[in-house]
């Protein structure tokens, strides 16, 4: 396939560009292989256009058009050029609605261009080939390829862990992806457990999902483990390796909880369908708890519904509340926190192993056991460790980022598998950060970034969903990471939290309604002004690091006097 | 006091609304002012005050096998559930704390027992601090078209408006008195602001008695004055708050609102804000919800839907948008009254000058609005509080929905403010506390007649004292911004954890940025100090200094001067106390800006506990505020 093939108009002239809280501009609209550009001469002619728009199309989620065809009656006047004729003719206005909820509004002269521009877009934000896809293409000169790609995450997770205990090994039993084709290479498991109980373990999960890993906790030697649902059936299936290995965790007359993230019922219900959950009776040292989390498709709809109550200008505030409620999106969010808290509570508190699965075990497990690392471990609440639990929990996990992000609020194409647990997970840790404001050492401008990225990128990192496909397709080789980017100090110290103080602490939130917010600094991002509470940030930056200039201003002085002082001396030793 | 039947009961318990802890157990007190209660069972002594006057409702629940539980209420959204373990007991503190909490004559009125140990030149420089008049100057009144006049002296005109209105130079006294005979309470319209930028004015007045067909030709003849006192515009707006349907039933009675017929060149039109019983269910329904034991976040939202709360709460924000464009964007005038026009007209009117004028977010400025927009024209905090045992249905939250407003506008606009969220609360508890004169009474003629001036003591002082831990450290000055325009969109507007569920310790953030940036800000000026105070000891240091560093000690000499409270002036002296009725703990939260502050503190409410306990029958000795 070539994009030119799908470049039906390459440019239009004089194209009215306008978004919510800016200008309108006009200026030259470009169609490339994946990008749409809008440049104005500002200064006339002569002078440097400058660029008003710079879109990644992956980055569009919906084109909408309307056309007025002012002349269409009207027989064509001989007078006057055809480029007169076309202006008077017809025109159309594309609404172009981003993943990441940008909406913007092409005014196109001309009908024709204008259609073929929005089937353009729609063609080339629609490739489905991943290796078509702009990081394969995106070369910033900054970066060099394979530099930043996270060198072996688990093996790294692995290497800290065994400095604290010798319960645990690294396993290669996956080397190939053959027993576990949503699991990277390398898994951690219990140092009892033999390779082959872990083969015939996987086929007793979901997917090949053994129970693997996912947290140590230091302090109490207690572990946080994750997998597939297991594959009890009707007929009450049994595995001994699996149950072998659940039992390799726990000392005699220990108690671990299994957090299943369905409901009892639906969790029956899914042995009709060949998956189902732990008995009792095969798994006597585990308690298991149910924590609903809604998943797939019905988390895709509050996505919907919360994004489209948002864009209603109209709405009065019964109305918006009402929405609010019915959208149920606070309410996942809740619902995902307390989960996170009642798993890190069994770690921190009861001093339990816990095991989290669902069905799969690539969604709301992953929200969950990658939520309670941030609750319990301060090293997950830096830039660095952050990164370094997204790579672990989220992407070599294997959430399926590529189905689930491939649309976002605004598409209106059938949705297939689309689901947007990753932003739950952004908006519970953005929750985080606003009832502990000193804790975390990124400021929300990062969450924002993943979630632009995960929905849209230039960067390889969320391609794909595992690492089967990641190496298939080469991603690690022919793409630049996004951490990589992210690390330039220059991009760093965009996301720094300029109040960030580490907490040696668990931080454990408040569920309370009261305690929840929307984000508005998602939801809202392109329809408020964000002027002033932009400003209130640059202050605390002044503050804060006013405040360590004093410091250290004060203490140069104090120094230089002390040496000719001894009064200011003593001072300064006391 | 003779209401006081046991000033001590032991093993009484506190239950804690939300978490399941193990309740608190200790002794509760009875002082002629507070209820105390002392837990015990906490490893650090740990206090909980309550000012009678802050108690809306206390309830006696029916009897456990724990006891006999007691349930109150508190005017500033404390509730505190107490079991005591005999029923007697229960019911004398109970009968106690009904007759405390609803004193019948104003004398007893906490303001009129309670001594700061203040000499009386200073509580009379207190009441002098702000003056009305500065802030007409500052307007440029009087001028060609508006005057101060004293035609109200007697209150003859208007019992309920202060002695000194600002009236248009035009209108004649016999306009005035005309106008004020069809005005429902004799209130006539009146200058509320004055927009320098553009001569275009705020007034405000009460509805017109129209009743169906009623003119009045000096009325008629007040609105023209108003109107050519702006002759940047040929109208005026006249808004009427009331929802059309309520004005329009106002008419049967003989009142009603303006008849654009026979006003020249006005424009009409209504603003839909709900009257005082509307905003009065919907803060109970909005307290139901916030008391609610773990509700689900669809039992929240839906509950604060219903409420309306935030519905009411933008009405008062969208109206007075409505009048600050027409005043800024529109260069007209506008003329604003409701009923009365001491309730929504007051919301409105101080809202807009708020957004207008960036004085008013000042704290000398919040304090003269309050002062000019509610107190002396005559919003009625005794009835609308519920200061004394009254009518009930008088009872409405207008001027909370009115800091809220203001709360609202500071999470918009965080750097705009001169003062934080701690400066509204402590207003708002001492609306109700009744510890100071300022909101006794309806009007400035009842504040007379009760000789408040000469007997109590103005609030302004002590909180400008306190203005160190009351302020914004975002704040970005005087003149960095002017007017502004909030977004009234319904998500602008936040559920106030922070009012409603204030004393809810475990729903707020867990680290509080106010507080870190506050003590950044000490830090950095204590710091600056100490590096000046050397630097000074050291005049002749050879070689120059790096010419940030002296820059620096010059801003810093200066601030030194122009601020009253710098920390260095409570060095060794407790700061003077005036919260009552938070806990200890709650106190911490405000006052963490100095250890040393912290533990004064903590010292000086043990010894005014022992005092209270011990001399029951003495005055309240709520601090010793000290004066530079």
């Amino acid at each position: 396939m070539e994009f030119s093939e799908l470049i039906k108009t390459a440019t239009v002239e004089s194209v009215l560009l306008s978004c919510a809280g800016q200008p309108a501009v006009k200026g030259t609209l470009c169609i490339t292989s994946h990008h749409l550009l809008l440049s104005s001469c500002p200064g006339g002619e002569g002078q440097p256009s400058a660029v008003e728009l710079w879109l990644l199309i992956r980055n569009v989620d919906a084109v909408e058009k309307r056309v007025q065809n002012v002349g269409w009656y009207q027989p064509p006047r001989s007078s006057g050029s055809p480029r007169d004729n076309r202006l008077a003719g017809s025109s159309g206005t594309i609404t172009l609605r981003c993943k990441d909820l940008k909406v913007l509004q092409l005014e196109i002269p001309g009908m024709e261009e204008c259609l073929n521009i929005a089937s353009s877009i729609e063609a080339l934000s629609s490739v489905d080939s991943v290796m078509m896809m702009y990081p394969f293409f995106h070369r910033p000169q900054s970066l060099r390829l394979e530099e930043g790609w996270p060198r072996l995450p688990v093996e790294q997770h692995f290497q800290q862990i065994a400095t604290q205990t010798t319960q645990w090994r690294l396993s290669d039993v996956n080397q190939d992806f053959a027993v576990c084709p949503t699991y990277p290479p390398a898994v951690i498991v219990p140092a009892a457990v033999s390779e082959e109980t872990l083969r015939r373990a996987a086929r007793f999960r979901q997917g090949g999902r053994f129970p693997v890993l996912s947290y140590y906790h230091t302090r109490n030697g207690t572990v946080m483990l994750r997998s597939g649902q297991p594959l009890t059936g009707p007929n009450r299936k049994r595995c001994p390796e699996d149950e072998m290995l659940l039992g390799s965790v726990l000392d005699e007359g220990e108690r671990g909880f299994i957090i299943d993230t369905r409901s009892a019922q639906t969790a029956k219900q899914a042995r009709m369908t060949g998956g189902g959950t732990e008995p009792k009776s095969s798994y006597p040292q585990w308690k298991r708890l149910h924590r609903p989390l809604e998943r797939g498709r019905p988390l895709q709809e509050s996505f919907i519904k919360l994004v489209e109550a948002c864009n209603d200008a109209s709405l009065g505030m019964d109305r918006w509340l009402g929405r609010l409620e019915s959208c149920r999106w606070l309410s996942h969010v809740k619902a995902a926190l307390s989960t996170a808290c009642l798993a890190a509570q069994c770690l921190d508190r009861e001093e339990s192993c816990v095991l989290v699965h669902g069905a799969e075990g690539t969604d709301t497990t992953l929200l969950v056991t990658a939520l309670a690392q941030v609750i319990l471990d301060p090293g997950c609440r830096t830039l660095k460790g952050f990164q370094e639990l997204l790579e672990r929990e989220w992407i070599q996990a294997g959430h399926p980022f590529h189905l689930r992000c491939a649309r976002s609020a605004y598409s209106h194409a059938r949705l297939k598998q689309e689901a947007p647990l990753f932003l739950l997970f952004l908006d519970c840790v953005w929750q985080l950060s606003r009832q502990f404001p000193f804790s975390l050492e990124f400021s929300e401008g990062l969450l924002l970034t993943l979630f632009d990225n995960a929905y849209a990128s230039d960067y390889g990192t969320f391609l794909c969903n595992n690492e089967k496909e990641r190496c298939l397709c080469k991603v690690k080789e022919s793409t630049h990471s996004l951490w990589a980017w992210l690390d330039q100090p220059e991009e760093r110290k965009k996301y720094l939290n300029p109040l960030y103080s580490p907490n040696l602490l668990v931080i454990w939130p408040s569920v309370e309604p009261q305690s929840i917010q929307l984000w508005q600094g998602l939801f809202f991002r392109w329809i408020r002004s964000s002027q002033y509470l932009d400003e209130a940030w640059a202050e605390i930056w002044r503050l804060v690091e006013g405040s360590n200039t004093a410091v250290k201003e004060s203490t140069e002085n104090r120094l230089s006097h002390s040496l000719s002082d001894p009064a200011a001396r003593m001072e300064n030793e006391r | 006091m003779e209401h006081i039947t046991t000033p001590k009961v032991e093993n009484v318990k506190l239950l804690d609304r939300y978490t399941n802890r193990k309740a608190a157990s200790g002794t509760l007190y009875l002082t002629a002012t507070h209820l105390i209660y002392v837990d015990a069972s906490a490893e650090v002594r740990k206090e909980t005050w309550i000012l009678h006057h802050h108690i809306a409702t206390v309830e006696k629940l029916p009897l456990t096998t724990a006891g006999c539980p007691l349930l109150i209420h508190c005017k500033n959204f404390h509730v505190a559930h107490f079991v005591i373990g005999q029923e007697r007991d229960c019911h004398e503190v109970y009968t106690s704390l009904l007759k405390l909490s609803q004193p019948v004559k104003p004398e007893e009125l906490y303001a009129f027992s309670y001594n700061p140990k203040m000499s009386k030149d200073n509580r009379e420089i207190g009441w002098k601090l702000i003056d009305l008049k500065v802030d007409y100057q500052r307007m440029g009144i009087p001028n060609d078209y508006w005057e101060i006049t004293d035609l109200n002296k007697d209150y003859e005109v208007c019992n309920t408006y202060p002695p000194e209105i600002v009236v248009p130079r035009a209108a004649s006294k016999a306009t005035v008195i005309g106008s004020s005979r069809f005005r429902s309470r004799g209130r006539i319209p009146v200058l509320s602001y004055l927009y320098k930028e553009n001569n275009a004015a705020i007034c405000r007045c009460s509805q017109p008695l129209s009743g169906f067909s009623a003119r009045c030709l000096e009325d008629e003849q007040m609105l023209q004055a108003i109107r050519e006192a702006n002759p940047g515009s040929p109208f005026m707006y006249v808004v009427d708050t009331r929802p059309k349907l309520n004005a329009m039933a106002n008419r049967a009675a003989g009142k009603g609102y303006e008849n654009e017929d026979n006003y020249d060149n006005i424009r009409f039109k209504f603003i839909g804000i709900e009257n005082i019983h509307v905003m009065r269910n919907s803060l109970q329904k909005l307290l139901e919800v916030c008391e609610t034991k773990s509700p689900s976040m669809s039992d929240f939202l839906t509950g604060l839907e219903n409420s309306g709360w935030l519905r009411h709460i933008k009405a008062v924000m969208d109206a007075s948008v409505f009048l600050a464009k027409a005043v800024k964007d529109e260069k007209a005038s506008v003329l604003v009254h409701c009923s009365d026009g001491w309730d929504r007209t007051a919301q409105v009117c101080s809202l807009a000058s708020l957004l207008l004028d960036p004085f008013y977010r000042t704290f000398k400025g919040f304090m003269v609005l309050i002062e000019k927009e509610w107190i002396a024209m005559g919003h009625k905090f005794s009835h609308r509080c519920g200061h004394l045992d009254g009518d009930p249905k008088e009872v409405s939250p207008v001027f909370t929905q009115f800091i809220e407003c203001v709360w609202q506008l500071m999470q918009q606009f965080p750097c705009t403010f001169e003062f934080n969220e701690h400066f509204l609360l402590e207003i708002h508890d001492h609306v109700y506390s009744c510890q100071f004169g300022n909101f006794l009474g309806t009007c400035h003629k009842e504040r007379e007649d009760l000789k408040i001036f000469e007997k109590t003591h103005s609030l302004w002082p002590f909180l400008l004292q306190k203005k160190q831990e009351l302020r914004n450290p975002l704040y970005r000055g005087f003149t960095a911004y002017k007017e502004l325009q909030p977004n009234t969109l319904p998500f602008s507007f936040q559920f106030w954890c922070g009012m409603y569920n204030r004393f809810d310790k475990g729903m707020h953030p867990k680290q509080c940025v106010l507080d870190h940036l506050l003590n950044c800000m000490n830090q950095k000026i204590k710091l600056e100090d100490n590096a000046s105070e050397l630097e000074n000891k050291l005049p002749f240091l050879d070689g120059p200094l790096p010419s940030e560093a002296s820059l620096s000690k010059v801003g810093c000499a200066a601030s030194k001067t122009s601020m009253l409270n710098t920390p260095q002036d409570y060095e060794g002296k407790p700061p003077p106390v005036l919260t009552n009725g938070i806990s200890v703990g709650d106190a911490n939260v405000t006052s963490d800006v100095d250890q040393k502050n912290k533990e004064n503190l903590a010292n000086h409410r043990d010894l005014h506990l022992n005092d209270s306990v011990d001399v029951l029958n003495s005055e309240a000795k709520d601090g010793k505020p000290q004066h530079h």
